[in-house]
This record gives structure tokens, sequence and C-alpha cells, in this order.
């Protein structure tokens, strides 16, 4: 056994075990946060080589998995999200609070499902492998949407399902290209030819539409702001995440050599684009949900700007691109997790109703603008820390585009974060009462404090990313024959 | 000939994934997009099948794949047809959460 198989096993027996307890099974998230935390911590310390191949099979069908830098900040990231968010769902999702009954308990199996499929997405650098990754990850997030609006679920659904064909259809020219889907094989045989750049075409394409970058984002704004506030979290935080990860893996790692300038230019004017209009529709929105929401569309743009940059010189932007991502997810996570309190205390869903909530409910209204400060990139936040470094690899390069870009979407990110924090404190005698449960706030909080805390780790969590990176020295780790 | 050996299922496949392409950027109902999707997903599994068939016959690992992706495929379509007969069940209604059970077909 290792913390590698482990980290995706003991998330699918809670899913088996929340299924069987039914009403109760929403008590086993009490024993599952400490102990995949304490996986994820354990596969921080593993020595720089970990891999593991689940079962002992022979490659190539045994499923090799591989602790490299990037796997070991998005699961600690993703571990650290899921457990609060986890914590919070158990109030959520009580039998007090009123909602029905099914829908209590139907968000357990798939929390642990999302939670599975999303370690193993990490994990894994075979691309069939990633591709079922992603669908447990996909029809995970299609459940939990459904939680909300079953129209936006659908609209989700039948969106993912053309990505994720795409991609295995760039999984099917690749293997009959060069026999093996292995992405670390791919990096060594990778030729320039046409079957290979239409695999990787697809496979991008198909993967923008899982992480929902600009103009492939329509289904994201009203999936995420429809949903349970626990389950919009993990959408904006886990789910979207995953292809962006797939999307690093291929463009660095399998064909470093093939990405032509022109293409990374392409995927950062599209990240460029999302920033601007993602931020334009959050200004315009009423709805506190539905400006979070364009909110990730807008961050999302972020991660794809820093594409080039990592191009041009990987070493310096990589921590950026990678620190922004888990910056992203945990003060995403934080935001939606206070937007679901403060809607709960407030008497309509516009940001407008949210007059006088800072008195009702200080803590959780803390907890919205410290995960505004590190989404707005403003000191000393994880957000500031990865815009930072992104800026710097930018201005080095001359690349004063995008450096325009990051610096203007931190003043958008003000501008439309600002408005539902100062409704917030404005109205001495708002509508708003204050929920029974002051505990509830933790878990945003908590989320927030980690967002900003990540700003005073930069240095430590560069170095954490950078192992086995790519572009490091040598070739790629593990044990891969 | 044209095509040879098992690039016959190849084309065939890639015809098949066009197809359903176009169809699912062409229709507007849910049920016509997720037969799409099947249709694109039958392209791309009998691309993926042909286009694995060494000279010596089939390659196991290849059909290892296929047989992966159709059990995926079954079980999505399976929820997508679930997902739109509850939706019309709903009526035209947005919002309707999971699990208030309401007079299906």
């Amino acid at each position: 056994m290792s913390p590698l198989d482990l980290l995706v096993a003991t998330p699918l027996g809670f899913m088996l075990a929340a299924l069987a307890f039914g009403g109760q099974g929403r008590w086993l998230i009490l024993v599952a946060s400490p102990l995949m935390m304490s996986l994820a911590v354990w596969l921080v310390f593993l020595p720089p080589d970990a891999a593991h191949v689940v079962g002992g099979w022979d490659l190539p069908l045994g499923i090799l998995l591989r602790g490299d830098g990037v796997a070991r900040v998005f699961v600690l990231g993703a571990a650290l999200c899921a457990a609060l968010v986890g914590l919070q769902a158990l109030y959520e999702f009580s039998p007090q609070s009123g909602g029905p009954s099914a829908r209590n308990r139907g968000f357990w199996p798939l929390f642990y499902l999302m939670w599975a499929g999303a370690n193993a997405g990490f994990l894994t650098t075979d691309l069939f492998n990633l591709y079922v990754a992603l669908e447990m990850v996909s029809l995970a997030g299609v459940g939990l949407s459904a939680l909300g609006s079953l129209q936006a679920a659908l609209r989700y659904f039948l969106f993912a399902l053309m990505g994720s064909l795409a991609y295995l259809l760039g999984v099917a020219l690749l293997f009959a290209n060069y026999g093996t889907v292995d992405i670390t094989l791919l990096a060594r045989t990778a030729e320039a030819d046409a079957a290979t750049l239409m695999a990787l075409a697809v496979m991008t394409g198909g993967l923008l539409v899982k992480s929902a970058l600009f103009p492939l984002h329509g289904w994201l704004p009203p999936a995420h702001a429809a949903a349970p506030a626990p389950a919009s979290a993990l959408l904006s935080a886990i789910v979207v995440k995953l292809g962006f990860v797939i999307l690093m893996r291929l463009w660095f790692e399998a064909f470093a050599t093939l990405a032509a300038p022109i293409a990374v230019g392409l995927l950062g004017a599209l990240g460029a684009a999302a920033v601007i209009y993602g931020s334009i529709q959050a200004m315009r929105q009423r709805q506190l949900k539905a400006l979070v929401a364009y909110s990730t569309v807008a961050q999302v743009g972020y991660l794809f700007v820093a594409f080039p940059l990592v191009a041009a010189a990987p070493s310096a932007a990589w921590s950026g691109m990678t620190l922004h991502a888990v910056a992203h997810m945990l003060a995403k996570a934080a935001m939606f997790l206070a937007a679901g309190l403060m809607l709960k205390a407030a008497p309509g869903r516009d940001i407008a109703d949210l007059v006088g909530l800072a008195r009702v409910m200080p803590v959780t209204v803390t907890a919205f603008a410290l995960a505004a400060i590190s989404l707005m990139g403003l000191p000393p936040s994880g957000g500031f820390a990865a815009k930072f470094m992104l800026l710097d690899a930018a201005l080095d390069q001359g690349a004063y585009i995008y450096a325009a870009v990051l610096l203007g979407g931190g003043l958008m990110a003000a501008v439309y974060l600002f408005r539902p924090i100062a409704v917030a404190f404005s109205g001495a005698h708002g509508r708003a009462v204050a929920l029974k449960a002051p505990l509830a706030a933790v878990a945003p909080l908590a989320l927030a404090m980690c967002a900003i805390a990540l700003g005073f780790f930069g240095v430590a969590f560069a170095e954490l990313a950078a192992i086995g990176a790519p572009w490091a020295q040598g070739d790629a780790i593990g044990g891969v024959p | 000939m044209l095509v040879e050996g098992g690039h016959v299922f190849a084309v065939t496949g890639a015809v098949l994934a066009g197809l359903g392409f176009y169809s699912f950027l062409v229709k507007r109902h849910p049920i016509r997009q997720l037969l799409a999707a099947n249709v694109v997903g039958a392209g791309v599994f009998l691309m993926l099948g042909g286009l694995g068939r060494s000279p010596g016959g089939a390659d196991p690992f290849a059909q290892a794949l296929v047989i992966t992706g159709i059990v995926i495929a079954v079980a999505l379509s399976a929820l997508g047809a679930a997902m739109v007969v509850r939706l019309a069940a709903c009526g035209d209604k947005d919002e309707a959460p999971l699990g208030e059970k309401r007079e299906g077909p």
C-alpha cells in the first residue's frame, strides 16, 4: 500500500459507505476529512521519485500513479478544500436544513466520487486513465449541479460529454500513432506530424470545454450559480481545475517540444479575453452567486494567460501558474461557502439584499472579504504571490499586453468584489436575520485564511511544485520503464 | 483499394464522429444531442479499435481501452436520458431539485 493508491481508494470506499449508510452517511465526513488530509500531507513528504503501480500489473495494462510536484500541490489543495467544504456540507445538508431528504443524502456519494476522481486525475500521467478520471469528476460534477438546477445540469452534461469524446478522439489518434498513451513516453517520441497536431488540437478543444475557458464557458455560470453552496464550491474549486491540469500535462510535459508559439499564444489570448469578459459579466450581475460564478470564468482566464509565459520561460512562470490555481481553489471555495451563508440570512438572492449583513454575521462577511483579497491579488495573499510571479515573468519577457491584462484583471476584480462587500457593510437596519448556527462560518473562514496564508509560503510552494517539473533538468520522475 | 486492412473501420469511425459532431451542433433538442454524442462515441471507439489492429490480429490493449470507454459511454447515456426524462416530467420549470418526487410519465 502507498498513499498514492490510498488517496484514490479511500474516497471510493467512503462513497460506498455513504451509499450504504443512507441518512446517517453524512457523519462519515468527520472521519474522512482528517484521514484524507493526513494522506495528502504524507504525499507531500514522500521522496521526490514516488511512484506506484496499482495492483502490481505490468504496464501498459497496470495503472501508474506518480507523485510529482503538480500532483502534490493539487492533491493537497483539493484535500484542504474538500475537507472543509465537507464539514460545511454536514451543516448544509443536515435533516434540519429543510431541504429535500434525497438531496441531503445524494450529495455525499457524489462528493466522495468527485474527490476520488480528482485525486486519480492529479496523480496519473496516462492519457487514458486521465480520461477515466475526467469522466468520474464530470459525472460527479453533473450530479452536484443537478442538486440545484436540472436544466443547467443537463446543459453542463451535454457539453462535458462532447468535451470528453473530443479528448478521447485525441487519445485514439495518439495511440494509433505511437502505440502508447503515457505522457512520459510520448514526451520522448513525439513528432510534429499531422496526426499528433490534430490529436493535440481536439484534446485541447475538449479540455477547454471542461475547464470553461472563454468562449466555451457557457455552461458554467448557470450550473455553478444554481447549485447549493457546498456543491458550487467544489465545482468551481476542483472540477474546473482537473481539465486545466491535464492541459498543463499535455502542453508542457508530453508535447513541450511541439507547442508552437502561435498555438500557445492563442490560448493566452483566449485567457486574456476570458479575464476581460468574465470580469465585465461579473460586474453586470445582480445576483450574488452569479457574480461569484462569473468571477470563476475570469480567474480561469489567468491560468491560460500563464500558458505563453510558461512556454517562453518555464522555470519563472510555472510556480506562478500552479500557485494561482491552488489559491483560486481555496479562495473560491471560501467565497461560495460564505456567499451561501450570506444568502441564507439575506431576504433575497440579489446583491442589494445584503444590506446590513456585516452587523448580523460579521465572521461570514469577513471570510468573504478575505477570499476577495486573494482573488483580487492584494498582498499578502496567495493570489498576490501568484500574480506577482506571473507579472514578473511577463515583464521579463517583454510581454506587456499580458502584464496589462494581469493588472487590469485585478483592478476589475476589485470593482466587482467590492460591490457586495460595500452593500453588506452599508445600512444599519437591513432585513437580514442571523443564522442559528454560528459554527457554520468556520469552514469559509478557514479556507479564506488558507488562501491568505499561501502568500507567506510562496517559496516553499514553488519548490514543491517544481518537483519533477518537465522543464527541470533530467528526465521526468517515476519508475517508468 | 482506397483503404486497406483495419483502416476501413477507422475511416468509417471518422465519418461517424464527424456526422455526430455536426448533428450535436445543429440540433437543439437534448435527446437529439444525446444521440449525436452517442454517434460520436461509436465513431471514436471504431477508430480506436480499427487503428489498434496490428497485422497479427487485434491489439489487446486497444480492446481494453474500447471496452472501458463503452462502459463509460453507456453509463453516461443512461444518466443523460434519465435527466432528460426528469426534466420533461418537471415541465419547463427551472430549479427542479433532484429528489422532489413528481408524477413522471
